[in-house]
């Protein structure tokens, strides 16, 4: 990989990163009307004395470049700033609450994408009319159904035929392993099985396209068997489209995984998120949507560098 | 337009099923047996049956007329969504290949950094701003969409821009606005009208989660999401509403999505069998 591609790339994702952080802390100061009584009027009674602390607290008496100086210093020693209620570091409470929504996404990415290339290999094998509307109807209904009700309707079926299944809450792996795994079994169902729909499909067409090229006659002609054929040669060229996919994918799972903590009393992120939205705690808010952003996108930025090292096609652009 | 219908079965099908549901939602009110909102207590979370063909929610009121007027919340919230997104990003790509320079690449940076944010996340943000109702949703799914109208239309934006005839028309003497609305709009036609569609599909979705978080649409507006979230609470009792509102949200969506596949397939046939 030469120095200036890389060099490119991380310009590109300093770039970035700094225009995250510039919406991400917009989100307090866009706020219609006095943001200042709209946070305190959550939980308290709006009282000058208590409205001028607060402020001056946030800093939003400052100019705001000084504001956003202020504050992206503070960010990057590890300040994320203090919840409005309890006067703690938010990243205290992100840091209590990352563990199940981290565990939820990375099961559900390893899941989703583990499955999709057996799954689309098999696929591709599938060809002709009738499987060819089957694979697509198939893979749209994986695709659109709602993850949050599909975990509710297991939710309501093992209640109802297997009461003994404790498919709800959570604990951490270290204290108890089993009881962990039993409990993310559905929730990681539910999670993946759009993804899994998406990718498998995804690998599909790739694999359809792979297995068309010159080098596939030529390796046959060579008198290479089927089975080699498609699962070294055509399957590792179709792997390539399938790497930036779950990159993509797995920012959206981050957000399914919101919803799906919801269905199964989960205690991550999403219901840390939720309950600040309600008490309006918006400097949790906010760290909680840099955080995740921020390591969603340098996940991202790893990925395609990856992509870059497996296709040298993508260098010399 | 038989020999039509047969040709293109799948895409004739996928309009059907879509007409079906969205006519559903704009006749609700002549449609529906029931008025949504009416609360029948000694009626309270029955089972499918005569009188309320989906059964009754834990107020008393009519399933099935709660969901016709669901399709209505939700595809009211969708679509304003996705033409917000169509119209701000759609214009902000044309623009930005239109005009190029530094127009262009700022324009192209503040999308990226958009599209940097995971969906649900960035429409969280936006809601947080305004305050959860449908509206808001609306707005957020519109910010959360618009950098992929933008980067969508940009690309074919520059092609065109690049092309003999274009420079044909600028030679001419044609105006900025004459060469956009008549040679940039109506090539771009067939590739927005695709990603219209599944966007549409994409947004019922996020929409649903929305107000199934309580983050969209405020009881008592029938919302398909709020019915999930509501029949949740009473499974044991009843799980028709929860049941019904499910299949209603996958049904719309999973008819976009459909749509705006089979669309792709048969306006652009190079792509056929892709995705």
């Amino acid at each position: 990989m030469s120095s200036r591609f890389l060099l490119g790339r991380i310009a590109d994702l300093v770039v970035v990163l700094f225009g995250v952080s510039i919406v991400t802390f917009l989100i307090i100061r866009l706020i219609p009307g006095d943001a200042v009584a709209i946070m305190l009027g959550a939980n308290t009674e709006v009282t000058p004395d208590r409205m001028a602390e607060l402020r001056g607290r946030l800093g939003l008496d400052l100019p705001m470049p000084v504001q956003y100086l202020h504050w992206i210093g503070g960010v990057l020693h590890g300040d994320f700033g203090t919840s409005i209620w309890t006067g703690r570091p938010v990243i205290e409470e992100i840091g209590a609450n990352i563990w199940p929504t981290l565990e939820l996404t990375l099961l559900s990415v390893i899941v989703g994408a583990g499955l999709a290339v057996p799954l689309g290999a098999f696929m591709a094998q599938a060809r002709g009319k009738g499987s060819e509307v089957a694979v697509r109807i198939g893979a749209i209904a994986g695709l659109t159904i709602p993850s949050f009700w599909l975990g509710i309707v297991a939710i309501f079926l093992l209640s109802k035929y297997a009461p003994g299944f404790a498919p709800l809450g959570y604990v951490p792996f270290s204290e108890d392993p089993l009881g962990n795994l039993q409990r993310m079994v559905l929730p990681v169902i539910a999670l993946s099985l759009p993804m899994l729909a998406n990718l498998s499909r995804l690998v599909r067409s790739a694999m359809l396209d792979a297995l068309g090229q010159d080098y596939i006659r030529t390796a046959r002609a060579k008198g290479a068997g089927r089975r080699l054929v498609v699962y070294k040669h055509a399957l590792r060229n179709a792997l390539i489209p399938f790497i930036t996919s779950v990159g993509v994918s797995a920012g959206y799972l981050l957000g399914g995984a919101i919803v799906i903590e919801q269905v199964f009393a989960i205690p991550g992120l999403g219901r840390l998120v939720l309950g600040a939205i309600s008490e309006r705690n918006y400097p949790l808010i906010q760290a909680t949507i840099l955080v995740l952003t921020g390591s969603f996108v340098i996940v991202n930025f790893f990925v395609d560098l990856a992509y870059a090292v497996i296709d040298p096609r993508i260098r010399r652009r | 337009m038989f020999a039509y219908i047969r040709a293109h079965k799948l895409l004739s099908f996928a309009v059907a099923f879509v007409a079906l549901q969205v006519l559903l939602a704009i006749f609700a009110p002549i449609v529906s047996p029931h008025d949504p909102f009416v609360q029948v207590m000694v009626q309270r979370m029955k089972g499918p049956n005569v009188l309320n063909w989906l059964g009754t929610d834990q107020l008393g009121r009519d399933v099935f007329a709660r969901i016709l007027y669901g399709y209505r919340t939700s595809l009211m919230t969708c679509v304003s969504a996705v033409a917000l997104a169509l119209v701000t990003g759609g214009t902000l790509g044309m623009l930005a290949a239109f005009y190029g320079g530094w127009l262009d690449r700022i324009t192209m940076r503040v999308m990226d950094v958009l599209f940097a944010f995971p969906i649900m996340l960035l429409a969280i943000g936006v809601i947080a701003v305004l305050g959860p109702n449908a509206w808001s949703a609306a707005i957020a799914i519109g910010i959360v969409y618009m950098p992929i109208f933008a980067r969508l239309l940009r690309g074919p934006a520059l092609v065109i821009c690049e092309s003999e005839y274009v420079m044909g028309a600028r030679a001419i003497g044609a105006s900025d606005a004459r060469i956009v609305f008549l040679h940039l709009l109506p090539n771009l036609a067939s590739v927005v009208l695709v990603q219209t569609s599944l966007l549409l599909s994409a947004a019922i979705l996020v929409e649903a989660s929305l107000s199934f978080l309580g983050l969209g649409a405020q009881p008592p507006i029938p919302s398909l999401g709020l019915m999930l979230s509501e029949g949740r609470n009473f499974l044991m009792l009843s799980p028709w509403p929860a049941i019904f509102a499910g299949f209603a949200i996958l049904f719309l969506s999973f008819g976009f999505n459909l749509l705006g596949d089979a669309l792709r397939d048969t306006l652009d046939p190079r792509l056929r069998g892709r995705d």
